[in-house]
């Protein structure tokens, strides 16, 4: 799960790492108010999507009073915000974070990764903050120091204070760069985080440490002990149909093609999907109803994928091991029942029970190219869409 | 021979008295698989449903009562990681972990525990592991299975029953199938699986399906190039993922441009394995290279 900036720099807050003075605003007044509140020299308007890359699609502006704060909040809020992270449509910009300016006199970037290969959480500083940290991984991959948290001890102070030496910082900010290093460590592990990245991490006016921007993503499977955090997503940001999946237990993600999937198992969809476009079509979604599949999850999934307007086919491929294929044929017949079906249905079934299922399909008055192996179910699924 | 499971291997299940332990226990013993006992804290003394499996309080007991040597792992995800560290401290040396949406920092805990120890993780969020004919711990619909001469690791489950069902209707069989899982923190990893493999008269060629995220894939690839005395056919899933997008398995994401298929699929033809076109062609080109 993905958190705004605001959110981050809320909870590394609570952490004890400096970031600078600030607060959300929905609305232009509220973006004067809280600059009043904040009365600092200087404010800087920061556009709230989830993206990167925010400042030069111009979602980030620097204001001398409250009344240029208001001015600019009413042209940020509301304006579809194009970053290289957001597609050509660009995201709606729903709200701002209004923050003190601060005078930067060197950007750093500081990151937390749950490490896959190591099975520990890796630690990257580089002095190279302020750009794309996977641009300067590509580059100049000596310019970002690793330390990897040994997960019985955690991170250690001398761990991050070799880093801070690596980068070149005088006494005082390895003082405090270990500090916000190791608080860091705490943070990624307490709210089961699976990134923390402050880039940049930026020495500010009296040789000060600040996370200037932040950026935090959750493990999904962590959520469950972190009510607060799961709190935090913001529907605005996260596709409907994605939504609705996800609150009864189905996979979906949504793709650009016309060919709709129900799946069982993630690997299995993956390459369904891949197949469609091995035959030359591309798929409208990813869906894995799961192993835990009902008559009427896979009723909703069915529902799920005829709710798209682009879906001019479907294809369902479903190999039978913990969910029997009469299930997944009840639900089907069930789904259209409900509503009307009016593209071509491709099935294929295999595994548990799947002459059961194939009798019911077939003794069903709906019309069904059934298809014998994966290959020929997409096949026909591709000759479909072409009509 | 066969890797891993065998008809001498003795299994506890954990959690036997959840809906899904209690299913697959059933189905388990239906295979055939000797499941000596099982734990549900407060319900040691009794045996399961109307069978004569006991069910005891602690692994601990299990493991002296029935001298187990290895485990199966069902109890819901938030107890996951000490079930795990449990049957480990217990010395049981083969635990499979059934359970999906385990917290990724709880099994980097459970690696860090496992160090000097000697218990293998199979998962977790996976279907588990079977010999064909012998012993089935995990999830996978048995009657599919045949027992033969390729091995199969994969990180995917219903894929995996793809690749064995074509393999038992080619008449190749397997020798033993092992599913590591979709976690990006997991026990065995493919270089771990093929390892096994490598080392098993019974087992003349290996399937090994990955999927995007992570690096395991190219870890094995360098793997097969060095040591593995077998052909390898490989299948990689999710060519058309986008990019930042977790595709239902936890650890199937293209992060930060990393971990694409089009990357994985180059690391495997460059270390000799034969990539299959299509999930449809797995089988066949398993019975192509084996001639």
């Amino acid at each position: 799960m993905n958190v705004h900036e605001y959110q981050a720099k809320e909870i590394l807050a609570q952490f004890g790492i400096p970031v600078p003075a600030g607060k959300v605003a929905f609305t232009p007044a509220e973006a004067e108010a809280v600059a009043r509140e904040l009365g600092s020299a200087k404010f800087v308007v920061k556009a709230q999507i989830h993206a990167g890359g925010r400042g030069k699609g111009g979602g980030v502006k620097l204001a001398n009073t409250p009344e240029e704060v208001r001015a600019i909040a009413e042209k940020m809020i509301g304006m579809q915000l194009v970053t290289h992270q957001t597609g050509p449509d660009g995201k709606k910009v729903e709200k701002v974070l209004i923050a003190e300016a601060v005078e930067i006199k060197q950007e750093l970037y500081l990151g937390f990764v749950l490490d896959r290969a190591k099975s520990a959480v890796t630690m990257m500083a580089s002095a190279e903050g302020g750009v794309e940290i996977e641009t300067v991984a590509e580059e100049r991959p000596e310019a970002i120091l690793r330390e990897t948290a040994d997960p019985s001890v955690g991170l250690m102070p001398f761990q991050a204070t070799r880093a801070a030496f690596g980068l070149g910082l005088d006494d005082t900010l390895i003082r405090q760069f270990t500090s916000m290093a190791t608080k860091m460590y705490e943070c990624f592990v307490k709210t089961d985080a699976s990134i923390i990245e402050i880039n940049p991490l930026a020495v500010v006016g009296d040789n000060q440490l600040v996370a200037l921007d932040a950026k935090m993503n959750f493990d999904d499977n962590g959520l469950f002990r972190h009510k607060d955090i799961a709190a935090m997503l913001d529907p605005t940001e996260e596709d409907e149909r994605e939504l609705e999946a996800n609150e009864n237990l189905l996979s979906y993600v949504s793709l650009d093609g016309n060919i709709g999937c129900m799946v069982n198992g993630a690997g299995l969809a993956m390459s369904t999907m891949d197949i469609i476009k091995y035959y030359g079509a591309f798929p409208a979604n990813f869906l894995d109803v799961g192993g835990r599949a009902t008559a009427e999850r896979v009723t909703l999934a069915f529902k799920l994928i005829l709710s798209d307007p682009n879906v001019k086919a479907i294809l369902v491929n479903i190999f039978g091991g913990i969910v029997n294929c009469d299930l997944i044929a009840a639900g089907i017949i069930e789904a259209v029942k409900q509503v009307e079906l009016n593209v071509p249905l491709v099935v294929r079934l295999e595994g548990t029970n799947v002459e059961k299922g194939r009798q019911m399909l077939a003794a069903s008055d709906i019309e069904i190219i059934s298809a014998e192996s994966l290959d020929e179910a997409a096949q026909k699924a591709v000759a479909a869409v072409r009509g | 021979m066969s890797v891993l499971v065998d008809k001498n291997t003795r299994v506890i299940v954990q959690g036997i008295t959840g809906s899904a332990g209690a299913f697959h226990t059933k189905q388990m013993l239906e295979y055939g698989t000797n499941i000596v006992g099982g734990t549900r804290p407060g319900l040691g003394g009794t045996f399961f449903e109307d069978t004569k499996v006991p069910v005891f309080n602690t692994v601990t007991d299990a493991v002296n009562e029935t001298g187990a040597n290895a485990s199966v792992i069902y109890v819901p995800a938030p107890f996951a990681a000490d079930a795990a560290i449990e049957a480990a401290e217990a010395g049981i040396p083969l635990v499979v972990i059934i359970t999906e949406g385990i917290p990724a920092l709880d099994m980097v805990k459970v690696k860090q525990y496992l160090k000097g120890r000697d218990t293998r993780i199979i998962g977790p969020n996976c279907p588990g592991v079977i010999t064909p004919g012998e012993c089935k711990i995990g999830i996978m619909p048995g009657y599919i299975h045949n027992r033969g001469k390729v091995g199969i690791v994969s990180r995917s489950g219903t894929l995996t029953y793809e690749a064995v069902h074509q393999t038992s209707t080619l008449g190749l069989g397997q020798s033993t199938c092992i599913g590591i899982g979709g976690d990006p923190v997991n026990g065995t990893n493919f270089v771990d699986a093929l390892t096994l493999f490598n080392g098993d008269d019974e087992t003349e060629a290996v399937v090994m399906i990955g999927e995007i995220g992570g690096n395991m894939e190219e870890d094995a690839a360098a793997y097969v190039k060095a040591h593995m005395k077998k052909p390898v056919v490989g299948f990689i899933a999710g060519s058309t993922a986008p990019p930042g997008k977790r595709m239902g398995h936890a650890g199937a994401i293209i992060a930060g441009g990393k971990g694409t298929a089009a990357e994985k699929i180059a690391a495997f033809e460059a270390a000799g394995i034969t990539v299959a076109p299509t999930p449809s062609t797995i089988g066949k080109t398993a019975a192509d290279v084996l001639g």
